[in-house]
Protein backbone atom coordinates (compact mmCIF):
# COMPACT_ATOMS: atom_id res chain seq x y z
CA UNK A 1 0.00 0.00 0.00
CA UNK A 2 2.65 2.55 -0.98
CA UNK A 3 -0.50 4.72 -2.92
CA UNK A 4 -0.49 6.11 1.05
CA UNK A 5 3.12 7.73 0.64
CA UNK A 6 2.72 8.66 -3.39
CA UNK A 7 -0.62 10.40 -1.95
CA UNK A 8 1.51 12.52 0.53
CA UNK A 9 4.03 13.78 -2.15
CA UNK A 10 1.13 14.70 -4.68
CA UNK A 11 -0.41 16.72 -1.89
CA UNK A 12 3.00 17.90 -1.08
CA UNK A 13 3.93 19.29 -4.25
CA UNK A 14 0.33 20.95 -4.60
CA UNK A 15 0.38 22.92 -1.63
CA UNK A 16 3.92 24.10 -2.78
CA UNK A 17 2.25 24.92 -6.45
CA UNK A 18 -0.40 26.83 -4.46
CA UNK A 19 1.98 28.87 -2.24
CA UNK A 20 4.20 29.47 -5.09
CA UNK A 21 0.93 31.04 -7.06
CA UNK A 22 0.32 33.32 -3.96
CA UNK A 23 -1.69 30.75 -1.91
CA UNK A 24 -4.19 30.20 -3.89
CA UNK A 25 -7.14 27.57 -3.48
CA UNK A 26 -6.53 24.23 -4.91
CA UNK A 27 -9.92 22.52 -6.86
CA UNK A 28 -8.42 19.70 -8.40
CA UNK A 29 -5.30 17.73 -9.41
CA UNK A 30 -4.80 15.71 -13.08
CA UNK A 31 -2.30 12.85 -12.68
CA UNK A 32 -1.16 10.79 -15.73
CA UNK A 33 -1.11 6.95 -14.29
CA UNK A 34 0.10 4.52 -16.23
CA UNK A 35 -0.49 0.72 -16.03
CA UNK A 36 3.15 -0.33 -15.67
CA UNK A 37 3.38 2.71 -12.75
CA UNK A 38 3.12 -0.07 -9.74
CA UNK A 39 0.36 2.13 -8.52
CA UNK A 40 -3.02 1.39 -8.00
CA UNK A 41 -5.89 3.83 -9.11
CA UNK A 42 -8.44 3.27 -6.87
CA UNK A 43 -5.94 2.84 -3.74
CA UNK A 44 -4.86 6.10 -4.61
CA UNK A 45 -8.10 7.91 -4.90
CA UNK A 46 -8.59 6.17 -1.54
CA UNK A 47 -5.29 7.61 -0.20
CA UNK A 48 -5.71 10.54 -1.47
CA UNK A 49 -8.74 12.00 0.33
CA UNK A 50 -7.55 10.62 3.53
CA UNK A 51 -4.05 12.85 2.93
CA UNK A 52 -6.45 15.69 1.64
CA UNK A 53 -8.32 15.97 5.14
CA UNK A 54 -7.13 18.77 7.24
CA UNK A 55 -4.71 20.45 4.39
CA UNK A 56 -5.72 23.34 2.20
CA UNK A 57 -6.82 20.89 -0.57
CA UNK A 58 -9.35 19.08 1.80
CA UNK A 59 -12.62 18.78 -0.76
CA UNK A 60 -10.33 18.88 -3.64
CA UNK A 61 -10.68 16.21 -6.70
CA UNK A 62 -8.10 13.74 -8.21
CA UNK A 63 -8.56 13.09 -11.67
CA UNK A 64 -6.71 10.58 -13.23
CA UNK A 65 -6.01 9.74 -16.80
CA UNK A 66 -4.94 5.90 -17.09
CA UNK A 67 -1.83 5.44 -20.07
CA UNK A 68 -1.97 2.44 -21.41
CA UNK A 69 0.86 0.45 -22.10
CA UNK A 70 2.31 1.38 -25.67
CA UNK A 71 5.50 -0.55 -26.80
CA UNK A 72 7.80 -0.38 -29.44
CA UNK A 73 7.87 -3.13 -31.90
CA UNK A 74 11.43 -3.77 -33.62
CA UNK A 75 9.58 -5.87 -36.89
CA UNK A 76 7.13 -3.40 -37.67
CA UNK A 77 9.14 -0.35 -36.83
CA UNK A 78 6.61 1.00 -34.93
CA UNK A 79 4.21 1.52 -31.66
CA UNK A 80 2.05 -0.74 -30.72
CA UNK A 81 -0.51 -0.43 -27.76
CA UNK A 82 -0.24 -3.91 -25.23
CA UNK A 83 -3.72 -6.53 -24.97
CA UNK A 84 -2.49 -7.91 -22.03
CA UNK A 85 0.16 -6.93 -19.16
CA UNK A 86 0.57 -10.93 -19.25
CA UNK A 87 2.56 -10.52 -22.24
CA UNK A 88 4.77 -7.99 -23.90
CA UNK A 89 4.47 -8.62 -27.51
CA UNK A 90 3.39 -6.92 -30.59
CA UNK A 91 -0.37 -6.27 -31.82
CA UNK A 92 0.31 -6.74 -35.00
CA UNK A 93 3.00 -9.30 -35.62
CA UNK A 94 3.38 -10.86 -32.11
CA UNK A 95 6.86 -10.54 -31.61
CA UNK A 96 7.83 -10.38 -28.07
CA UNK A 97 9.59 -6.67 -27.25
CA UNK A 98 10.15 -5.33 -23.89
CA UNK A 99 10.88 -1.80 -25.44
CA UNK A 100 8.13 0.16 -23.03
CA UNK A 101 7.75 3.74 -24.60
CA UNK A 102 4.59 4.62 -22.53
CA UNK A 103 2.95 3.15 -19.44
CA UNK A 104 5.24 4.19 -16.41
CA UNK A 105 3.94 7.69 -15.82
CA UNK A 106 3.07 9.04 -12.51
CA UNK A 107 2.86 12.26 -13.31
CA UNK A 108 0.98 15.50 -12.23
CA UNK A 109 0.28 17.11 -15.54
CA UNK A 110 -2.20 20.10 -14.16
CA UNK A 111 -3.92 21.97 -11.23
CA UNK A 112 -7.48 23.29 -11.13
CA UNK A 113 -6.99 26.58 -9.09
CA UNK A 114 -9.11 29.67 -7.97
CA UNK B 1 -19.77 37.42 -3.17
CA UNK B 2 -18.53 36.48 -6.07
CA UNK B 3 -15.77 34.23 -6.59
CA UNK B 4 -13.54 33.16 -9.93
CA UNK B 5 -13.99 30.42 -11.86
CA UNK B 6 -11.34 27.76 -11.30
CA UNK B 7 -8.75 27.90 -14.02
CA UNK B 8 -6.41 24.52 -15.51
CA UNK B 9 -2.79 25.53 -15.08
CA UNK B 10 -0.29 23.40 -16.47
CA UNK B 11 2.42 21.75 -13.59
CA UNK B 12 4.43 19.09 -15.27
CA UNK B 13 5.54 17.03 -12.07
CA UNK B 14 6.94 13.26 -11.92
CA UNK B 15 5.21 12.19 -8.04
CA UNK B 16 8.15 10.36 -7.47
CA UNK B 17 10.91 13.42 -8.35
CA UNK B 18 12.22 13.20 -5.09
CA UNK B 19 13.18 10.15 -5.56
CA UNK B 20 13.97 10.03 -8.87
CA UNK B 21 16.92 12.84 -8.08
CA UNK B 22 18.43 11.28 -4.76
CA UNK B 23 17.91 7.73 -6.54
CA UNK B 24 19.94 9.70 -9.53
CA UNK B 25 22.57 11.25 -6.71
CA UNK B 26 22.88 7.83 -5.14
CA UNK B 27 23.85 5.94 -8.93
CA UNK B 28 26.30 9.05 -9.33
CA UNK B 29 27.82 8.37 -5.70
CA UNK B 30 28.24 4.70 -6.65
CA UNK B 31 30.00 4.66 -9.80
CA UNK B 32 32.17 7.29 -8.60
CA UNK B 33 33.25 5.16 -5.78
CA UNK B 34 33.50 1.92 -8.34
CA UNK B 35 31.11 -0.06 -6.17
CA UNK B 36 28.49 -2.29 -7.91
CA UNK B 37 25.21 -1.98 -6.69
CA UNK B 38 22.48 -4.78 -6.63
CA UNK B 39 19.27 -4.72 -5.25
CA UNK B 40 16.93 -7.91 -5.00
CA UNK B 41 12.85 -7.99 -4.50
CA UNK B 42 10.84 -11.06 -4.11
CA UNK B 43 8.23 -12.30 -2.37
CA UNK B 44 8.04 -12.88 1.27
CA UNK B 45 9.88 -16.16 1.44
CA UNK B 46 11.31 -17.01 -1.67
CA UNK B 47 14.87 -16.91 -0.50
CA UNK B 48 16.72 -13.35 -0.52
CA UNK B 49 18.43 -13.45 2.72
CA UNK B 50 19.64 -17.05 1.74
CA UNK B 51 20.81 -16.10 -1.24
CA UNK B 52 22.43 -13.41 0.12
CA UNK B 53 24.11 -15.23 2.48
CA UNK B 54 25.54 -17.79 0.18
CA UNK B 55 26.47 -14.44 -2.15
CA UNK B 56 28.47 -12.68 0.65
CA UNK B 57 30.57 -15.63 1.72
CA UNK B 58 31.61 -17.52 -1.65
CA UNK B 59 32.69 -13.25 -2.79
CA UNK B 60 33.76 -12.74 0.21
CA UNK B 61 35.91 -16.18 -0.48
CA UNK B 62 37.37 -14.48 -4.37
CA UNK B 63 38.88 -11.76 -2.24
CA UNK B 64 35.67 -9.06 -3.09
CA UNK B 65 34.79 -6.62 -0.18
CA UNK B 66 30.93 -7.07 0.01
CA UNK B 67 28.07 -5.51 1.86
CA UNK B 68 24.72 -5.23 2.60
CA UNK B 69 21.66 -3.24 3.54
CA UNK B 70 18.68 -5.52 4.24
CA UNK B 71 14.75 -3.56 4.60
CA UNK B 72 12.48 -5.79 6.38
CA UNK B 73 9.32 -4.32 8.45
CA UNK B 74 10.28 -5.24 11.87
CA UNK B 75 13.16 -7.38 13.57
CA UNK B 76 17.20 -7.08 12.75
CA UNK B 77 16.96 -11.28 12.61
CA UNK B 78 18.27 -10.73 8.89
CA UNK B 79 20.83 -8.89 9.69
CA UNK B 80 22.32 -10.79 12.28
CA UNK B 81 21.97 -13.86 9.96
CA UNK B 82 23.69 -12.15 7.25
CA UNK B 83 26.49 -10.54 9.81
CA UNK B 84 27.63 -14.21 10.22
CA UNK B 85 28.98 -14.40 6.65
CA UNK B 86 31.12 -11.53 7.81
CA UNK B 87 30.50 -8.88 5.55
CA UNK B 88 29.35 -5.36 7.08
CA UNK B 89 25.52 -5.61 6.92
CA UNK B 90 23.05 -3.14 8.57
CA UNK B 91 19.11 -3.42 8.83
CA UNK B 92 16.91 -0.79 7.84
CA UNK B 93 13.93 -1.27 9.35
CA UNK B 94 10.70 0.38 8.03
CA UNK B 95 7.97 0.25 10.64
CA UNK B 96 4.99 0.07 8.47
CA UNK B 97 6.68 0.86 5.20
CA UNK B 98 6.54 -1.82 2.58
CA UNK B 99 9.26 -1.22 0.27
CA UNK B 100 12.60 0.68 0.18
CA UNK B 101 13.01 4.12 -0.82
CA UNK B 102 16.60 6.33 -1.86
CA UNK B 103 16.37 8.16 0.87
CA UNK B 104 16.60 4.95 3.11
CA UNK B 105 19.10 4.28 1.45
CA UNK B 106 21.21 7.36 1.58
CA UNK B 107 20.37 7.48 5.56
CA UNK B 108 21.86 3.61 5.76
CA UNK B 109 24.92 4.54 4.08
CA UNK B 110 26.16 7.14 6.17
CA UNK B 111 29.48 6.77 8.03
CA UNK B 112 30.28 3.85 5.47
CA UNK B 113 33.02 4.51 2.76
CA UNK B 114 31.61 3.53 -0.36
CA UNK B 115 35.32 3.21 -1.33
CA UNK B 116 36.20 0.23 -0.03
CA UNK B 117 33.64 -2.11 -1.68
CA UNK B 118 33.52 -4.17 -4.74
CA UNK B 119 30.11 -5.01 -4.41
CA UNK B 120 26.99 -3.68 -2.17
CA UNK B 121 24.05 -5.50 -1.82
CA UNK B 122 20.38 -3.93 -1.20
CA UNK B 123 17.78 -6.66 -0.09
CA UNK B 124 14.50 -4.95 -0.59
CA UNK B 125 11.04 -5.54 1.70
CA UNK B 126 9.57 -8.93 0.87
CA UNK B 127 6.71 -7.81 -1.26
CA UNK B 128 6.17 -7.91 -5.58
CA UNK B 129 4.30 -5.10 -5.69
CA UNK B 130 5.12 -1.84 -3.93
CA UNK B 131 9.00 -1.79 -4.77
CA UNK B 132 8.33 -1.65 -8.52
CA UNK B 133 7.87 2.70 -8.38
CA UNK B 134 10.94 3.13 -6.54
CA UNK B 135 14.57 3.29 -7.77
CA UNK B 136 17.58 2.77 -5.58
CA UNK B 137 20.41 3.81 -7.63
CA UNK B 138 21.05 0.56 -8.07
CA UNK B 139 23.25 -0.68 -11.29
CA UNK B 140 21.15 -4.38 -11.26
CA UNK B 141 18.00 -5.39 -9.81
CA UNK B 142 17.11 -8.95 -8.89
CA UNK B 143 14.12 -10.54 -9.42
CA UNK B 144 14.32 -13.60 -7.08
CA UNK B 145 11.19 -15.91 -7.41
CA UNK B 146 11.50 -19.85 -5.90
CA UNK B 147 10.26 -23.13 -7.21
CA UNK B 148 7.81 -23.26 -4.08
CA UNK B 149 5.82 -20.47 -5.20
CA UNK B 150 4.26 -21.57 -8.33
CA UNK B 151 5.49 -21.02 -12.11
CA UNK B 152 2.40 -18.01 -13.05
CA UNK B 153 4.09 -15.53 -10.35
CA UNK B 154 5.43 -13.45 -13.06
CA UNK B 155 2.31 -13.38 -14.89
CA UNK B 156 0.66 -11.87 -11.81
CA UNK B 157 3.22 -9.58 -10.96
CA UNK B 158 4.32 -8.18 -14.76
CA UNK B 159 5.44 -4.87 -13.28
CA UNK B 160 7.94 -6.27 -11.06
CA UNK B 161 9.24 -8.16 -13.30
CA UNK B 162 9.41 -5.85 -15.71
CA UNK B 163 10.99 -3.33 -13.81
CA UNK B 164 13.67 -5.83 -12.85
CA UNK B 165 17.03 -6.58 -15.42
CA UNK B 166 17.85 -10.43 -13.77
CA UNK B 167 15.57 -13.22 -12.91
CA UNK B 168 16.64 -15.46 -10.75
CA UNK B 169 15.19 -18.82 -9.63
CA UNK B 170 16.06 -19.57 -5.98
CA UNK B 171 15.37 -22.97 -4.30
CA UNK B 172 16.02 -25.18 -7.76
CA UNK B 173 17.20 -27.98 -5.25
CA UNK B 174 13.71 -28.91 -4.33
CA UNK B 175 11.96 -28.39 -8.05
CA UNK B 176 11.64 -32.28 -8.23
CA UNK B 177 9.89 -32.53 -4.79
CA UNK B 178 7.70 -29.79 -5.41
CA UNK B 179 7.18 -30.18 -9.34
CA UNK B 180 8.01 -27.32 -10.46
CA UNK B 181 7.06 -26.77 -14.26
CA UNK B 182 10.64 -25.27 -15.64
CA UNK B 183 9.68 -24.80 -18.77
CA UNK B 184 6.39 -23.00 -17.81
CA UNK B 185 8.51 -20.36 -15.57
CA UNK B 186 10.67 -19.58 -18.23
CA UNK B 187 8.10 -19.37 -20.44
CA UNK B 188 6.02 -16.77 -18.19
CA UNK B 189 9.29 -15.10 -17.37
CA UNK B 190 10.24 -14.21 -21.01
CA UNK B 191 6.59 -13.45 -21.52
CA UNK B 192 6.23 -10.59 -19.38
CA UNK B 193 9.92 -9.44 -19.42
CA UNK B 194 11.18 -10.83 -23.39
CA UNK B 195 14.70 -11.38 -23.22
CA UNK B 196 15.18 -11.28 -19.57
CA UNK B 197 18.58 -13.22 -18.63
CA UNK B 198 17.04 -16.03 -16.09
CA UNK B 199 19.88 -17.91 -13.64
CA UNK B 200 18.50 -21.07 -11.58
CA UNK B 201 19.90 -21.06 -8.35
CA UNK B 202 20.52 -23.12 -5.12
CA UNK B 203 21.84 -21.52 -1.75
CA UNK B 204 21.78 -24.90 0.17
CA UNK B 205 23.80 -26.96 -2.39
CA UNK B 206 26.05 -23.47 -4.27
CA UNK B 207 23.94 -24.81 -7.87
CA UNK B 208 24.44 -21.92 -10.47
CA UNK B 209 25.72 -19.64 -7.74
CA UNK B 210 29.02 -19.97 -10.10
CA UNK B 211 27.30 -18.31 -13.22
CA UNK B 212 25.59 -15.64 -11.78
CA UNK B 213 28.03 -14.16 -9.05
CA UNK B 214 30.40 -12.69 -11.88
CA UNK B 215 27.57 -10.71 -13.49
CA UNK B 216 27.11 -9.12 -9.79
CA UNK B 217 30.31 -7.85 -9.42
CA UNK B 218 30.91 -7.22 -12.63
CA UNK B 219 27.43 -5.11 -13.51
CA UNK B 220 28.49 -2.34 -15.15
CA UNK B 221 31.24 -3.77 -17.04
CA UNK B 222 31.63 -5.08 -20.23
CA UNK B 223 32.05 -8.40 -19.41
CA UNK B 224 28.30 -8.43 -17.58
CA UNK B 225 26.76 -7.20 -20.55
CA UNK B 226 28.21 -9.65 -22.56
CA UNK B 227 26.66 -12.32 -19.89
CA UNK B 228 23.64 -10.43 -19.90
CA UNK B 229 23.00 -10.28 -23.93
CA UNK B 230 23.19 -14.14 -24.06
Amino acid sequence: MHELSIAMSMVEMAEEEAARRGGVKVFAIHLKLGQLSGVVKDALLFSYEIVCQGTTLEGSQLIIEEIPVVVYCPTCRAETSLASLQRFCCAACGTLTSEVVRGKELEVVAMEIQ
Amino acid sequence: MMSSQPRLVEVRQNVLKQNDLLARELRRRFQEAGVCVVSLVSSPGSGKTAFLEKALTLLQRSKLRVAALVGDLATENDAARLARSGAPVRQITTGTICHLDAQMVERALEEWNLEELDVLFIENVGNLVCPSSYDLGEDLRLVLLSVTEGEDKPLKYPTIFNTADVAVITKIDLAEAVEFDRAAAHRNIQSVRPGMKVFEVSAKTGEGMDELLPVLYSARSAESEKVLAG
